[in-house]
């Protein structure tokens, strides 16, 4: 598969009182056509910062995309004008948020905001436009699609607002799709029915899709490849099976021992009094992370070697990366 | 260990609230938050409390602890029906129950130290003079997780685990028997999650403390949780003990919510059942089974008549015609 989207050395930086903020640290990843690759991590670990890069819609200032690369369809996103991003952006490539609410206009109908893409990229008039919006709708099975694109965002459910917001994103049958937490605002019965029709209108639309996620269920479900991130960083990368069955990184090994892993619903026996593993301490500031490891701090594996230097990130197995010092104990 | 006189028994407890409309704030319609529900709690117990947005959860542990007045039903702590008592009277009772939030942001006043947070219903109910209290505080902060040092610190200087420890030192301050943790651990990232999860846990064994665990989250519920009480709509439509509610769940609605749960480990291949449309609107709730309009399995009476809450099994309730 050749990749549809290649990431190389990204950083992003964010200037604040505090000193600089590196919010992406030099992360390189590809996806193809078809595929899904998981960024996972907790808050501020620059997930979400990662996926804004990508689109060019980091506020500048304080923040600004200092080095890197980030090619699709033979060109560098980062190298273009404003003018041409904004031809790419909801066209070639484009974003699902987490609230639905806040990133859909409230003031204009959902049918005309789907209709707005394609007006823009596609040449079609305002009557083609609607007519295709309406369709798309159907297609994200929001029933009485005609009904509903003549109302207004605040008219809709959680569940049906993130449906149009799909069906915006994919209006003008993007060849990357970014997804932004697109269910953490959801129940968990519209959670399953979203990230069915994410799986299915992908199959349908071969587009790559980065799902930016905290959940691992989510990842375990979707995912094909996963990247974790920790402090700006990588910190791990692998296919999802071997990943869940083998995670090499401290951090991602104590991320999957710190949830509850519904043993009774999945025939497993359970002792009562089990505890959960826990990653002691916290996240430190981006703007004052150790000079070695970043998880150094938090590792039950950390030695000297670990405080004082950062270590590499590199191909431990086939296909499965790693950027710590101890991986083979 | 459940029963002989439970810590908290509630009886058909609803809560509606008034919709009103117009010039005249007519009152047009009423909101069944809480439509009649019926649980109880034993000593060192957690019921988890499950449901998704909407369906009544919050309101329902918000009720029991009269933080928001009961319409009907009744509400006893260890026996004694608290329900309609008079503020005065009710106060040693609220001394016995507390509540844990789930946003520690907005839960900790921002121009307090967090010693004087934590401090406070010990201030409040007048239980320790100044030095007294201030030791106190210092033994919560050491139980807690967080150093005694840090007492004279504000919110903001703390991160979101550790928030939500000084919100627990303050719900333990009075040595109450009942907490209401209302979504406790949502707002954390998971690494901080199992830390919080982990030190209630050992609380409740040290002090055999009660839980009343309200969270979407089932997959902490099932840790977490003794007996779970699953809520839809307003109504409690399965009740039973974890095992029975992860391993057989008999309401359709229960087994809807499980099958959505994403199950962290990409070797488990699950048939989904997926749920088709939204919960309806609480204001004017479907009439009979209040879950008829999504259920896969709907007959021509369960959109007529409500089903009630029967004991199916030892211990194990559910409110569906069609068990």
């Amino acid at each position: 598969m050749t990749p549809q989207l290649q990431v190389e050395n990204l950083g992003t930086w964010f200037y604040t009182r505090h000193g600089i903020v590196k919010a992406v640290d030099g992360v390189d990843f590809h996806v193809a056509a078809g595929e899904t690759l998981a960024i996972v991590g907790e808050s501020g670990c620059g997930k979400s910062m990662t996926a804004l890069s990508l689109m060019r819609l980091i506020p500048d200032p304080p923040g600004r995309i200092v080095s890197g690369a980030v090619k699709l369809g033979g060109r560098d996103l980062l190298k273009i004008s404003e003018e041409e991003m904004r031809k790419v952006r909801g066209n070639e490539i484009s974003m699902i948020f987490q609230e639905p609410m806040t990133s859909l206009n409230p003031v204009m109908t959902i049918g005309k905001q789907i209709a707005e893409a394609l007006i823009l990229h596609r040449d079609m008039n305002r009557q083609q436009a609607l007519k295709r919006a309406v369709e798309m709708l159907d297609l994200v099975r929001i029933p009485e699609p005609a009904q509903r694109a003549r109302e207004y965002p605040h008219q809709l459910s959680g569940g049906m607002r993130q449906r149009a917001m799909i069906a915006m994103a994919l209006a003008c049958n993007p060849k990357v799709l970014v997804a932004d937490e697109p269910t953490t605002a959801l129940d968990v019965t519209i959670q399953a029915q979203i990230l069915d029709l994410i799986v299915e209108l992908q199959r349908e639309f071969k587009a790559a899709v980065i799902l930016i996620t905290h959940d691992l269920g989510v990842v375990a479900e979707t995912a094909h490849r996963v990247i974790v991130m920790y402090a700006g960083r990588k910190v791990e990368e692998a296919a999802v099976g071997p990943l869940f069955a083998k995670p090499l990184h401290p951090y991602t090994a104590g991320l999957m021992k710190s949830i509850p892993r519904l043993e009774l619903m999945r025939g497993e026996e359970r002792r009562q009094t089990e505890r959960l593993q826990e990653i002691p301490g916290i996240v430190p500031p981006l703007f004052a992370l150790p000079a070695g490891c970043a998880f150094a701090p938090r590792c039950p594996k950390a030695d000297d070697l670990c405080r004082r230097e950062r270590p590499t990130y590199e191909e431990k197995q086939s296909g499965h990366w790693a950027a710590c010092w101890h991986t083979d104990g | 260990m459940v029963d002989a006189t439970p810590i908290l028994e509630v009886k058909d407890l609803k809560k509606h609230f008034p919709v009103r409309k117009g010039l005249l704030r007519r009152t047009v319609g009423q909101v069944h938050a809480v439509d009649g529900i019926s649980f109880s709690i034993g000593e060192g117990e957690t019921l988890g409390l499950v449901g998704e947005s909407g369906c009544g959860k919050s309101t329902a542990g918000r009720a029991v602890l009269r933080l928001i007045e009961p319409t009907a039903g009744s509400v006893r702590m260890a026996g004694q029906d608290i329900t309609h008592l008079p503020k005065k009277a009710l106060r040693p009772y609220r001394r016995q129950m507390q509540i844990v939030f789930q946003d520690p942001f907005s839960s900790l006043n921002p121009r307090m130290t967090v010693g004087d947070i934590v401090g406070e219903p010990l201030f409040v109910h007048g239980l320790a003079k100044a030095r007294e209290r201030r030791e106190q505080v210092a033994a919560l902060f050491e139980r807690v997780g967080l150093r005694p040092a840090q007492m004279a610190n504000y919110p903001h200087q703390f991160s979101g685990g550790q928030r939500q420890r000084i919100g627990i030192a303050r719900a333990l301050a009075l040595g109450p028997k009942l907490i209401v943790g209302d979504e406790p651990v949502s707002a954390l990232d998971v690494s901080i999650q199992a830390q919080v999860i982990n030190l209630l846990q050992d609380l409740q064994r040290e002090r055999r403390l009660s839980y009343l665990f309200i969270s979407h989250n089932l997959a902490v519920v099932e840790h977490i949780s003794h007996r779970i009480a699953v809520m839809y709509l307003g109504r409690i439509v399965e009740y039973a003990d974890t095992r029975s509610i992860f391993v057989r769940p008999q309401h359709p609605y229960t087994e809807a919510l499980l099958s959505a749960v994403p199950v962290p480990d990409p070797t488990v291949k699950r048939q989904k059942r997926i749920l088709e449309g939204d919960v309806p609107s609480p204001v004017n709730p479907p009439a009979g089974c209040h879950f008829h309009t999504r259920c896969p399995y709907a007959k021509a009476h369960c959109k007529v008549e409500a089903p009630p809450l029967r004991e199916i099994a030892p211990g194990h309730h559910v409110s569906c015609h069609l068990r």
